[in-house]
């Protein structure tokens, strides 16, 4: 493969106390890839796209990007943040700010750009999200679609090299995941990088270009979406896949 | 002198009004100074309480921090549990008998309103920043703003605003608490009324004006903050920034991969 490789964990571990929640996790993605990760609740999946953005430390293993190993010590990890974007379940959207500051803030003052250049693409990006009409409300102010969609304009704001989503449909009236799956979908056919922790499978099934099946802390499986959905290995990808496409 | 309530009121208000006026102003201005203080001494003291700390920080730093907190914790906890009026008296003329420093009366009146008040701000404070929802911190994080910037545009502003009743508390207190000060010989209100009425013998007159002239203080001042603090909310609707309204409406579009996994 020519495209470049943006990410690549290897042999992460985490541990909680005594609690083993990730162990010897390996994969890595290109340039232009979309992963997703799927997996039951508690298979350590929210452990593992914090790991890769440093909002946890791995307990053994290394996170390479673009070669260099970020869980070193003496690295910036504010400044490999800001090329690695997430979007959370819960939005985390900054409540005292308006969405058009929201996705201004980041640029400003740490990728210190100007004001009216933050303005401009702050908009470009809300409106790409379809949000543009709504920047001067506040968080609060929002549905849980809307806020999801802006959460997903701060983050683009910032022009990150890789998006992470950690269920970014999960808070959602079920009348609104669609809205952020288009989002997401659009996002990918324009080649941004993402790793995807879903529970939507039609739209992993669609969407990615690899997907991850985790269990129980370990990678169970992975592959193309093909492969995984429609003729999965592991026992266990079967029986959970089961459970999901069922009715 | 007049023989009736009122009359005599009156007339102490007629003869004494400067006087009153004097005590006010100067209660109000130890307050309002001593409270601004107190907050800047409770955010930074705050501030530090919640300074996280990783495994990956260096000893000297963690050491550092660990004594800055434990003698901060002394602070917090000696002023908290000690009157006022002791602390003014130790402090005032223990400064001169012990370290031969001669404070100024009003040096010393500022200082001990505002180290107080920063006592009990610094555990307001702490608790504010605590109680922010930690995915505020995490949101900034993710977009890379280190501890400082989440701190100064996304943590403090909510927890500031959160804290404002408790602000407004601290106000109303130190106005009322002012005048143990008069004890190291501040005129303030208290000091005033007890000169005005120890002169006339009028101690029931003099002091129902003071509790009048508390009173419209404090009151004016928690209405004044509620006022400010709704103007901190910002209006209860926003304005759309197109006038196609039916442009976007959420939760009309669906992704329609979704409706084949059901089939
Ligand atoms: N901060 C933490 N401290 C202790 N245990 C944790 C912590 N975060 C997650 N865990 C545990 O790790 C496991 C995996 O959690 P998580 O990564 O959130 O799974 P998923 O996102 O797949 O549902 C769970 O058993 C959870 O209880
Ligand atoms: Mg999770």
């Amino acid at each position: 493969m020519s495209r470049e490789e943006v990410i690549r964990i290897h042999h992460l571990s985490k541990t909680f106390g005594k609690n083993v929640v990730l162990r010897d996790i390996d994969f890595s993605v290109c340039a232009g890839d979309v992963t997703c990760i799927i997996g039951a609740s508690g298979s350590g999946k929210s452990t593992l796209l914090r790991c890769l953005n440093l909002l946890e430390t791995p307990t053994t293993g290394e996170v390479y990007f673009h070669g260099q190993d970020i869980t070193k010590n003496g690295i910036d990890e504010a400044a490999y943040r800001s090329k690695v974007g997430m979007v959370f379940q819960s939005f985390n959207l900054f409540n005292n700010m308006t969405v058009l500051d929201n996705c201004m803030i980041g640029q400003i003052k740490v990728l210190k750009k100007k004001k009216a250049q933050a303005r401009e693409s702050a908009l470009s990006f809300l409106e790409k999200v379809g949000m543009a009409p709504y920047i001067n409300a506040k968080p609060r102010q929002l549905s849980g679609g809307q806020k999801q969609r802006v959460a997903i304009a701060r983050a683009l704001a910032m022009e990150p090299e890789l998006l992470l989503f950690d269920e970014p449909t999960s808070a959602l009236d079920p009348q609104m995941v669609g809205e952020v799956l288009d989002v997401m979908k659009k996002l990918a056919q324009e080649g941004l990088t993402m790793i995807i922790v879903t529970h939507e499978m039609a739209f992993a099934r669609d969407v990615s270009s690899h997907v991850v099946f985790m269990s129980d802390g370990v990678i169970a499986e992975e592959g193309k979406p093909d492969q995984i959905f429609n003729h999965p290995r592991n026992p266990k990808t079967t029986e959970f896949l089961s459970r999901f496409m069922r009715g | 002198m007049p023989q009736d309530f009122l009359g005599r009121i009156w007339y102490i208000l007629d003869n004494n009004w400067m006087s009153f006026l004097t005590g006010a102003v100067n209660t109000m201005i130890i307050a309002i100074v001593s409270t601004l203080i107190g907050c800047v001494i409770g955010f930074a003291v705050g501030l530090v309480q919640t300074i996280p700390l990783n495994k990956k920080d260096n000893p000297l730093k963690k050491g550092v921090l660990y004594l800055v907190r434990l003698i901060l914790n002394i602070y917090v906890e000696v002023f908290r549990g000690t009157p006022m009026m002791a602390q003014a008296m130790f402090i005032y003329f223990g400064s001169s008998a012990v370290f031969g420093i001669n404070m100024s009366m009003w040096f010393a009146a500022f200082f001990i309103v505002s180290i107080n008040t920063g006592a009990y701000m610094a555990e307001t404070v702490r608790g504010g920043i605590l109680s922010i929802d930690p995915g505020q911190t995490e949101g900034a994080k993710a977009i890379g703003m280190n501890h400082v910037q989440t701190m100064t545009y996304v943590i403090l502003p909510q927890a500031l605003r959160n804290i404002m009743p408790q602000i407004g508390n601290n106000l109303v207190i130190n106005i009322k608490d002012t005048c143990v000060l008069s004890t190291i010989g501040i005129v303030e209100l208290t000091y005033t009324t007890r000169s005005v009425s120890g002169a006339l013998y009028t101690y029931f007159e003099a002091f129902s004006i003071a509790m009048v002239i508390y009173f419209i203080l404090t009151f004016a001042c928690s209405r004044l903050l509620r006022m400010w603090e709704k103007r901190m909310d910002g209006s209860d609707n926003y304005d759309l920034a197109t006038t196609d309204t039916l442009a976007h409406t959420s939760g009309l579009y669906k992704y329609t991969g979704r409706e084949e996994e059901r089939d």
